[in-house]
C-alpha cells in the first residue's frame, strides 16, 4: 500500500475502515465474486442485498478468511493492513467480526471460557495484561443484557441446543464482548421472528459508535427497518451493480430485483 | 520347567519364560502354588498370538516378547513424589511390594494389603484366586504362573467408603519385566473406589503384564480408574476379569497416556440380574504409540444395562485399536446396551481400527453401537478462529471438548484433575 498520502487524502484514510478493490474469488474453480469494489468508513452502516447465489455470503466468508475460497484477484485493505494476507484469528484481533449466518454448535466448549481465551489472546498480542476476572464477568453481565441473552445461555456450550433466535443473539453478544471495529452481519435476520429480530437489531444499534462500522448482508428489507443503513448495495452475479440510499431497500422490497437487472441489460445491450 | 539340551534352539517362548527362572516361589501358599503349576502346564500348550488370531489381529506382540528383560526387585531407595489424595496406597516396584512406600489407614471392614500378605491368611483368596482368569490367554497364564506380588482389596458387606484406594505400579529400572497381580473383592452392598496407576520413572524398554481379578457382589458398587503412563518405549498388557452380581454397579475408566504398545483386555461377566456397567476409555496418542482396547461384556441375566464410551485422539503416527463386543445371552431380556467409539485423527499418518460388535440372542432388548472417526470439525475450528483464537488454541479447545464426556465419568476428583491437566498440557488447552 502506498504510504505517501497527504492532506485530505490522509484524513480520508484515517476514517476508512475497509477498502475492497476489484475482489475476485472462487470456490473449487467456480468464480463467485467477480470484481467487488466497496469502501466503508468509520461510523457508517452499509447494507448488501441481492438474490440467492449472488455472492453475498461468499463476500462475508472471504473477508473473514474462510480457506475454501481462493482469492484470484484484487485487494482488501483493512485499517491500512492487507486483510487477505492475515489468518482468520489475526483479522478478528485487528477488529473484524463476522456474525455467522449459521452459527456453529460446539458441544463441550463453554461460551464464556472460549470468549475469555479469545479476548485475552488478543490482549496478549497487543502486549496487554489479561482482563481481570471481575471486569470480564461484569462485561458478560452487561453485554448479555444488551441482547436479552439469559445468563445461563451465556454459560452453556457454544450454541448447543440454542434456538435459532438464541444463536443469533449469541452472535451479537459475542460481537459486543469483542468490541470490533468492523462487523459483517451475514444474514443475521434469516429465520428470526419479529421479537428476536428487534432484539438483535437493537443490540447492533446500541453498539454503533462513530468509530466503528457495519456491513449488513441481508435478503430482506425487513431488517433495515431496524438497522438503518447509510448505503444500500445490490449484489448480482458477484458484482455490486447498484448503490443507493436507504430508500433503495424499500424499492427492492416492493419491486424485486428484476428491474435492476433489466436496467443492466439495457445498458450493456 | 523342562531342562533344555544346550544344542536345542530356544523358541521365543522359551527365551521369554527364561526371564522368570530365578524367581523363588517356594514361600507361596499351596493354593497359589497349585495355580502357578496349572498355569505353567497351560503355557506349555499355548503359543504367543500372531496377527492370524482374530483377537490379536491388529496388535503384534513380537516386539514385546523379543525384549531382553530382567526381573529385579529394587535395592536402592526411590526418590519420587507419591503424594496421593488417599490414606491408603499400595506401591509395587517392578512387580514387588514396597513396604517402605506403601501406607495404610486401617478402616473397619476393609482389608487392603499386598497380595502376598493376603495369601497367608485370607480365605476368600483360597477359594476364589485365579477363578476368573481365562485359561487360554497366554499372557494371563504367564501372570498366574510368575506373578511376584500385587494388591489385595476386600471391602466387607455394606461398607461404604468415599476415599479412593490407590494401587501404584512403578517401573523403576530399564528392561524390567513384571507381572503385577491384583485381587479385588467388593462384598454385598459395599461401595468403594480405586485408582490403578502405572508410573514410568524415566526408564526404558520394560514390559508390564498385569492381571486384576475383580468381584463385585450383589448390590455392591465399585469404580476403578486405570491410568497407564508407561515409558514411551515400554509395553503393557493389562487384563481385568470382572464378575458382577445382581443389582451391582461396576465402572472402569481407562486412560492410556503413554507406552509404545499397550493392550487392554477387559472382560466383564455380568452374572447377575439388573446390573449396571460403565466402560469408559480415553487414549490421547502421539508418536508411534499403539494402543489396543479389547472389551468383552457378557449380559447373562435380564434387566442389565451397560454403557461403553471410548474416545481416541490420534496424533502423529499413532495407531488405535478398539474392539468392543457385547454379548446378550438369550436369558438376558430387557438388556440395554450402548456402545460408542469416537476418534479424532489429527494427522494423515495416524490410524484407527474400530470394531464395535453386538451379538444378541434375546429378543426384547435395546442395544446400539456406533463408531465415528474424523478430523476436528472444520466449521467449529473456523468459528473459533474467526473469534480470535489461534489455530493451536482452537484445536486445543475442541480436543478438550471431545475428551470431556469421558472425563466427566471420573468419580475421583484428583484423577479428574490429573487427566484434565494432561489434556490441557498436551493440547495447549484453555484454563
Amino acid at each position: 500500500m502506498d504510504k505517501k498520502i497527504k492532506g485530505i487524502e490522509f484524513l480520508i484514510a484515517l476514517f476508512r475502515m475497509i477498502k475492497i478493490k476489484n475482489l475476485h474469488a472462487s470456490i473449487e474453480g467456480t468464480e463467485i465474486l467477480r470484481g467487488i469494489n466497496l469502501e466503508v468508513k468509520a461510523g457508517e452502516v452499509h447494507a448488501i442485498m441481492g438474490p440467492n447465489g449472488s455472492g453475498k455470503s461468499t463476500l462475508a466468508s472471504v473477508l473473514a478468511g474462510r480457506d475454501e475460497y481462493e482469492v484470484t484477484e484484487g485487494s482488501v485493505d483493512f485499517l491500512d493492513e492487507d486483510l487477505l494476507d492475515m489468518e482468520p484469528e489475526d483479522r478478528s484481533r485487528a477488529g473484524l467480526f463476522l456474525a455467522f449466518q449459521y452459527p456453529v454448535e460446539i458441544p463441550g466448549v463453554s461460551n464464556i471460557n472460549f470468549l475469555k481465551t479469545a479476548i485475552n489472546e488478543a490482549r496478549e498480542k497487543r502486549g496487554e495484561d489479561p482482563m481481570a476476572a471481575k471486569d470480564f464477568l461484569k462485561r458478560v453481565k452487561e453485554k448479555s443484557k444488551l441482547v436479552e441473552l439469559d445468563g445461563r445461555l451465556a454459560n452453556r456450550s457454544v450454541n448447543e441446543g440454542f434456538s435459532g433466535g438464541e444463536k443469533k443473539r449469541n452472535e451479537i453478544f459475542q460481537m459486543a464482548m469483542l468490541d470490533p471495529k468492523l462487523s459483517v452481519l451475514d444474514e443475521t435476520d434469516s429465520g428470526l421472528d419479529i421479537d428476536a429480530l428487534r432484539i438483535v437489531a437493537n443490540g447492533v444499534n446500541e453498539l454503533k459508535t462513530k468509530d466503528n462500522a457495519s456491513i449488513v448482508i441481508t435478503h430482506y428489507q425487513r431488517l433495515l427497518d431496524y438497522i438503518v443503513p447509510d448505503y444500500v448495495h445490490v449484489l448480482y452475479k458477484g458484482k455490486i451493480v447498484k448503490t443507493g440510499p436507504k430508500e433503495l431497500a424499500l424499492e427492492l422490497e416492493e419491486k424485486g430485483y428484476e428491474w435492476i437487472f433489466k436496467e443492466l441489460e439495457a445498458v450493456s445491450a | 520347567m523342562e531342562v533344555m539340551n544346550e544344542t536345542v534352539t530356544l523358541t521365543n517362548k522359551d527365551k521369554f519364560l527364561s526371564h522368570f527362572d530365578l524367581i523363588d516361589f517356594s514361600m507361596d501358599e499351596d493354593f497359589s502354588s497349585d495355580a502357578r503349576k496349572e498355569a505353567m502346564e497351560l503355557i506349555q500348550w499355548l503359543d504367543f498370538p500372531t496377527s492370524k488370531a482374530e483377537y490379536w489381529k491388529y496388535t503384534r506382540v513380537n516386539k514385546i516378547i523379543k525384549g531382553n528383560y530382567k526381573v529385579s526387585a529394587p535395592e536402592n531407595e526411590i526418590e519420587i513424589d507419591l503424594s496421593v489424595p488417599s490414606k491408603n496406597c499400595i506401591v509395587l516396584i517392578n512387580g514387588y511390594f514396597s513396604e517402605e512406600l506403601s501406607f495404610f489407614d486401617k478402616t473397619e471392614g476393609i482389608e487392603f494389603s499386598s497380595l502376598s500378605d493376603a495369601k497367608k491368611s485370607n480365605s476368600i483368596l483360597g477359594e476364589k484366586f485365579n477363578s476368573l482368569v481365562k485359561k487360554d490367554e497366554i499372557f494371563a497364564d504367564i501372570n498366574s504362573a510368575y506373578h511376584q506380588d500385587g494388591a489385595f482389596m476386600h471391602v466387607a458387606k455394606n461398607v461404604q467408603v468415599e476415599e479412593p484406594y490407590y494401587i501404584l505400579n512403578l517401573v523403576d529400572d530399564s528392561n524390567i519385566v513384571s507381572n503385577p497381580r491384583n485381587f479385588i473383592f467388593i462384598e454385598q452392598g459395599a461401595n468403594a473406589k480405586a485408582v490403578l496407576k502405572t508410573i514410568n520413572t524415566g526408564n526404558t524398554g520394560s514390559f508390564t503384564n498385569m492381571v486384576s481379578e475383580i468381584f463385585v457382589e450383589k448390590n455392591a458398587q465399585f469404580e476403578i480408574n486405570k491410568i497407564q503412563d508407561e515409558a514411551e518405549d515400554s509395553f503393557q498388557i493389562a487384563t481385568e476379569q470382572v464378575v458382577q452380581g445382581d443389582d451391582s454397579t461396576f465402572k472402569i475408566n481407562t486412560f492410556t497416556l503413554n507406552g509404545a504398545i499397550v493392550r487392554n483386555n477387559l472382560n466383564i461377566d455380568s452374572l447377575g440380574k439388573n446390573t449396571m456397567t460403565y466402560l469408559n476409555g480415553l487414549y490421547p496418542l502421539k508418536g508411534k504409540q499403539h494402543v489396543d482396547n479389547h472389551t468383552y461384556l457378557l449380559h447373562r441375566e435380564p434387566n442389565g444395562e451397560s454403557h461403553e464410551l471410548y474416545k481416541g485422539i490420534m496424533g502423529d503416527s499413532s495407531t488405535g485399536v478398539f474392539n468392543g463386543k457385547v454379548f446378550v445371552h438369550k436369558e438376558a431380556q430387557k438388556t440395554n446396551a450402548f456402545q460408542s467409539n469416537a476418534n479424532i485423527v489429527m494427522t494423515d499418518t495416524a490410524t484407527i481400527n474400530s470394531k464395535p460388535e453386538l451379538e444378541i440372542y434375546a429378543d426384547d432388548v435395546k442395544c446400539s453401537h456406533g463408531s465415528t472417526t474424523g478430523q476436528l470439525d472444520k466449521e467449529a475450528l473456523f468459528y473459533l478462529r474467526a473469534r480470535g483464537l489461534s489455530k493451536d488454541s482452537a484445536r486445543a479447545v475442541l480436543v478438550n471438548a471431545f475428551a470431556s464426556d469421558v472425563i466427566e465419568h471420573i468419580g475421583v476428583e484428583a484423577v479428574k484433575d490429573e487427566i484434565e491437566k494432561y489434556i490441557d498440557d498436551n493440547y495447549h488447552g484453555i484454563k
